[in-house]
């Protein structure tokens, strides 16, 4: 066959909503695509685990201090379904994370803001994590079989992260004047930039329409961005907290709410690597990189030793 | 009362002390499996310090909760082993900090398990199942890094150097611990102690190390004399509840 007999024939299982699996034939740049996306959704999930663990230590009661290390450990958990599917493209682990530590390959830029109360401990649960779903679900029904798989998991677990993250803020929201104004300042930051989460407006996407066409993707960033604000508008009222946003509205006809213009200057700025934390947490994964090399060094040491003995033994038997 | 009530905050500052510390590696392992494994025992070993201080609000009878046992209570209060309090220095120092531990609180539990404490009892029992498990994964570790690279080595023989000071304490009773052991509550730690040794040359013989043989040993952390380290680690884990206090959180 031809490669674009081969190509035809993928776009017409594509189209049939059969799943494409690592052994199939897929064109190069499908492949491309995926390996980009999953890799980038690899590092988000363990970047991401960086600004949550800054509260890990002054976590205000024992139930919190435990629920919030089992969240970031399920986004380590995460990383690790994702890494393995990128591999299945035929790509290796450790080149991917190279690759996020010159800065070649990005990760979501949410986390290059910085937790600076409980309250963001709650915030991201309730708004990163809610947006995460709203952008994953769909990805439970992508045409390449292993990310659709390993999202199915990830997804259950990040409905499980927005439940226990709204609960934090519920618990803030009933609790004292300050604890609600920790709620209030903690929605005041995280509101525009989990906006910014769905990526840029659609007639401004780059790498959109391909995904579309191949059904990697099947919602447009902005249908998905105003499913958000739909969906999370009641949740703040029932807070009790104002979504930062003069110019957001109930449009009767559309049954939208419609929000105010995002600040698409900050959202370019933070992605080229000017976010208050850009720095700080690239340095930190590193960091841990660079001084676990001993230890994976160690590892693989010690299992070859093991083999040449098992080898040795055998041959004396 | 007081020493039974001691000697549950005793067990469950060990665990909080050290979940304290192993959940500053949490995001930053070596590599993503060993941050998730070592989260895992972060999890268990505050888990168990849970289950201890509820019991010791239970004896207290104040009417007060875990968190009360857990962040309102001073330096000289707090009752964990000094061991646990010592920075996590690299992966050696925290897997060797682990390993002393392990091997000592495997013992532990499992006398605990027919303590004349029933509640005691349950959760030594519930914990003993977690910690076969972290003393599996500590002493692999041991002798992975032992019998691994000339860097790996000289770096898991140094932590287990600097270390060795801090685990004489073990076998080292606390006043209210000895009037626990004449109760048939505790168990005596001091006769714990060839077993534990026992079993550090066995895994250090396995990893090529030497077992180190200083004989001088730091105390005074289970009558809450403690190193300088602590009172940061309280400083982090009380703030909130300090600079607020009254809330629900
Ligand atoms: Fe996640
Ligand atoms: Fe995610
Ligand atoms: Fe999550």
């Amino acid at each position: 066959m031809t490669t674009i007999d081969l190509e035809d024939q993928f776009m017409k299982r594509v189209a049939a909503d059969e799943k494409i699996e690592p052994k199939d034939w897929m064109p190069e740049k499908y492949r491309k695509t995926l390996i980009r996306q999953i890799a980038q959704h690899a590092h988000s999930e363990v970047v991401g685990m960086l600004p949550e663990a800054n509260y890990i230590s002054r976590a205000p009661s024992l139930r919190r201090k435990a629920a919030l290390l089992a969240k970031i450990q399920d986004e380590g958990g995460h990383g690790l379904y994702l890494y393995c599917a990128a591999e299945t493209l035929g790509v290796e682990r450790d080149t991917l994370i190279e690759e996020l530590h010159s800065g070649k390959a990005k990760y979501s830029s949410i986390f290059n803001y910085p937790t600076l109360s409980w309250a963001d401990m709650g915030a991201i649960g309730w708004l990163v994590d809610g947006a995460a779903i709203l952008n994953q679900v769909p990805l439970c029904k992508c045409s390449y079989g292993p990310y659709a798989r390993a999202m199915v998991r990830v997804c259950k677990e990040e409905s499980f992260h927005q439940r226990q993250g709204y609960e934090i803020l519920l618990t803030l929201c009933n609790g004292s004047a300050e604890q609600k104004q920790m709620a209030q300042d903690s929605l005041n930051r995280w509101w525009w930039p989990s906006l910014m989460m769905f990526g840029p407006s659609d007639v401004d996407s780059t790498n959109s329409e391909y995904s579309m066409k191949t059904k990697i993707k099947r919602f447009s960033n902005d249908e998905l961005r105003q499913k958000f604000v739909d969906a999370t508008k009641p949740q703040a009222d029932i807070l009790g907290i104002k979504i930062p946003d003069s110019d957001l509205k109930y449009n009767e006809q559309t049954s939208h709410w419609e929000f105010g213009e995002i600040n698409w200057d900050e959202f370019h700025n933070v992605v080229k690597g000017n976010g208050v934390c850009n720095k700080i947490r690239l340095k930190e994964r590193q960091q841990a990189w660079d001084n676990g090399k001993w230890v994976r060094d160690a590892a693989t040491a010690y299992a070859e030793k093991r083999e040449q003995r098992k080898n040795e033994s055998k041959q004396v038997a | 009362m007081n020493s039974k009530k001691n000697y549950i905050l005793h067990l469950a500052d060990n665990g909080l002390i050290l979940a304290q510390r192993l959940g500053e590696w949490c995001g930053h392992g070596p590599v993503l499996e060993q941050d998730i494994a070592l989260t895992n025992i972060a999890l268990d070993v505050l888990g168990q310090a849970r289950y201890f201080y509820q019991y010791a609000a239970e004896v207290d009878g104040k009417g007060k909760d875990e968190d009360y046992y857990a962040y309102f209570r001073d330096e000289r209060e707090f009752k964990n082993f000094l061991l646990l309090e010592q920075p996590n220095g690299d992966w050696a120092n925290t897997i060797m900090r682990q390993f002393f531990y392990d091997n000592f609180m495997q013992l532990v539990y499992t006398k605990l398990m027919s303590s004349n404490d029933e509640q005691i009892a349950a959760i030594a029992s519930k914990a003993i199942k977690e910690v076969n498990y972290h003393l599996k994964f500590s002493s692999e570790w041991v002798i992975r890094m032992g019998d691994g690279t000339e860097e790996s080595h000289q770096r898991v023989q140094e932590a287990a150097n600097n270390l060795w000071e801090y685990t004489g304490e073990f076998f080292v009773p606390a006043p209210y611990e000895t009037e626990m052991v004449s109760q048939g509550i505790a168990t005596d730690s001091a006769s714990l102690k060839n077993d534990w040794q026992n079993r550090v040359n066995e895994i250090f013989a396995e990893a090529t190390l030497q077992v180190p043989q200083a004989n001088w040993f730091q105390s005074g952390g289970k009558i809450g004399i403690h190193t300088e380290y602590l009172g940061i680690i309280l400083t982090d884990l009380q703030y909130l509840q300090r600079a607020y206090p009254g809330n629900t959180w």
